[in-house]
């Protein structure tokens, strides 16, 4: 069997600046993969040549055994790949049951329908006490699930999450993972972006270590994170050698 | 359950809709005046024309301050095949907003792109262009207009003398179609794309949003339903030149009544116009021929205090009672 997602030999040059080269990775169905590395690994611009904000300078992106490498982001919706943003992007004039709506919107145009779907994506976020509140007056937490709300309405096969379990409380992230293992147990596959390593860890299958544009490791998470050239790359040489 | 709650607000806005209309048309019972019964056809028509605007302007987020070109394209074909071609003015109407809509969507391909404010530039720019095509256009009457003769009254050829009372009937159907038509969209797929493009593109691309093709279609329906207001003013005054239907201050009479009452709601513009036009016609009856330009400076100081006061428009002064009865 393919896999769901797979990137053959991606290269992304800004200018002279190379934040990916030659990335090939792969994500395979009911999988959570974490996509991790130190700043300015290359996570971010992979995530989005994922999502389809631009076409990668080389290489090419398969979703399901199909080349989607010059498909726009809309129609990568529609293909199935859901995605949050690293800084939350909420219709803010939009109260928080119609920010869900417009994502429910990609697969049933009939009204009502749409709605009862947004607002059963609610309750499983644990949004639905806050449906008719605007987004504008939701704390930092709830954009964030609201952002993972959003996306899940589309009916992702892959939800894309950049960055969803960072920033937020000890309890609020026990919340966020409890919510990511929730969509996996629904059958969505899912690729996350994070960089505090131990809160993802222990939620990932599999983490793939992104490092100055390159895959570095990828493996389980217990070995990655004993893995010397992680250690390296995290915090430097010096500490590698003691590891 | 939720979406009950939901369908009962949209069918409480509408029960309260039909209330006003039916209202509004017992008015000119009472009112026999004939310059107050002018004002309150100018005002539905202003109604009308903003709640078009606040389509693409309100809800879609493209700030046009062109839209005087639709409303002159509506005035302009009316008049020209009425008076050239002896079509009669209901086809002029339907006509003249079919091409504005078409001439929406051709000017909506490069500037659709714009973003922010080069769209609202880019909107002036065009309109302009246009103002100064009609004053030279000789065919359609250049500088001096063209004169709409009027002979019998008729409901055919929409031409009434003895009385207004046709015309503001037609003024309360237009703002009455106008607003029902937006009602409408605004719960379906089209309104709520049309919001998420203005809130956040990115996101909505995301989110299977055609962002192009959502702003092409509320240029387009914005366009057919000015220029349909333009074409009844046309029949209302009887007389056009490139000044009194294409000139900028239409572009900014039709979108400030939506900007003063509540931009991207459904009530907004028709508060707005009933607010702003009555205040400017008095202003320029009371100050008088001298006073040319002092009904412009009232506006601008209603907007000045509303976006200080109440950014979200006049309109936010009731939502903020009703949260308030919500809360006790």
């Amino acid at each position: 069997m393919t896999a769901l997602l797979e990137t053959r030999g991606v290269w992304q040059r800004f200018g002279g600046l190379v934040a990916n080269s030659d990335v090939s990775i792969s994500v395979g169905r009911g999988e959570i993969v974490g996509l991790i590395g130190p700043n300015g690994a290359g996570k971010s611009t992979l995530f989005n040549l994922i999502a389809g904000v631009r076409p990668p300078t080389q290489g090419t992106i398969w979703l399901d055994g199909e080349d989607i490498t010059a498909t726009p982001a809309t129609e990568r919706c529609r293909r199935g790949i859901g995605r949050t943003f690293q800084v939350v992007k909420s219709f803010e004039t939009m109260t928080v049951i119609d920010n869900v709506i417009v994502g429910a919107l990609v697969r049933s145009t009939e009204m009502r329908a749409a709605r009862r779907k947004a607002f059963e994506v609610l309750e499983f976020c644990g949004l639905a006490a806050r449906a008719d509140v605007m987004a504008s007056e939701l704390i930092p937490s709830e954009k964030r699930r609201l952002e993972v709300a959003r996306a899940l309405a589309t009916e992702p096969k892959l939800l894309l999450l950049d960055e969803v379990l960072t920033g937020l409380t000890p309890l609020e992230a026990q919340t966020g993972v409890e919510l990511v293992r929730r969509v996996r147990e629904t059958g969505v596959t899912v690729l996350m972006v994070e960089h505090v390593m131990e809160i993802v860890m222990p939620l990932v299958d599999r983490a793939i270590v992104l490092d100055l544009g390159k895959v570095l490791v990828e493996g389980k998470p217990t070995d990655v994170v004993r893995d010397p050239k992680v250690i390296a790359a995290y915090l430097g040489d010096r500490h590698a050698v003691g590891a | 359950m939720h979406d009950v709650t939901h369908a009962k607000q949209r069918r409480r806005d509408l029960i309260l809709a039909a209330v006003f209309v039916a209202l509004a048309a017992c008015v000119p019972l009472f009112v026999k005046d004939v310059y107050v019964q002018n004002i309150m056809v100018l005002t539905l028509m202003y109604a009308g024309l903003s709640q078009s605007w606040n389509i693409l302007g309100g809800y879609c987020g493209q700030i046009s301050l062109g839209h005087a070109l639709y409303f002159g394209l509506g005035a302009y074909v009316t008049a020209i095949l009425l008076t050239k071609f002896d079509v009669l003015p209901w086809f002029g109407m339907l006509t003249g907003g079919i091409i504005s809509a078409l001439i929406a969507l051709a000017l909506g391909y490069p500037t659709f792109r714009l973003g922010g404010h080069y769209f609202a530039i880019a909107t002036i720019v065009i309109a302009e262009i246009a103002y100064l095509l009609f004053l030279n256009w000789d065919w359609a009457g250049a500088a001096l207009g063209i004169d709409i003769m009027v002979r019998e009254d008729s409901w055919a050829k929409f031409q009434f003398t003895r009385s207004k009372l046709p015309y503001f009937y037609f003024a309360l159907f237009f703002a009455a179609v106008a607003w029902l038509v937006t009602w409408w969209l605004e719960n379906s797929k089209w309104g709520y794309w049309w919001r998420a493009v203005k809130d956040n593109p990115d996101a909505a691309e995301s989110l299977g949003v055609v962002v192009f093709k959502s702003k092409m279609g509320a240029g387009a329906i914005s366009a057919f339903l000015t220029a349909i207001g333009g074409a009844f003013y046309a029949m209302f005054v009887s007389y056009i030149d490139p000044e009194s239907v294409m000139s900028f201050q239409f572009s900014l009479l039709i979108s400030l009544p939506a900007v003063l009452g509540g931009i991207g709601t459904l009530w907004g513009p028709v508060l707005g116009a009933v607010v702003l036009i009555p205040v400017t016609e008095l202003t320029r009856s009371f100050i008088g021929g001298s006073g040319r330009g002092v009904d412009l400076i009232v506006y601008g100081s209603l907007i000045v205090i509303v976006s200080l006061t109440r950014p979200d428009g006049l309109l936010g002064l009731f939502s903020r009672k009703r949260k308030k009865e919500a809360v006790q």
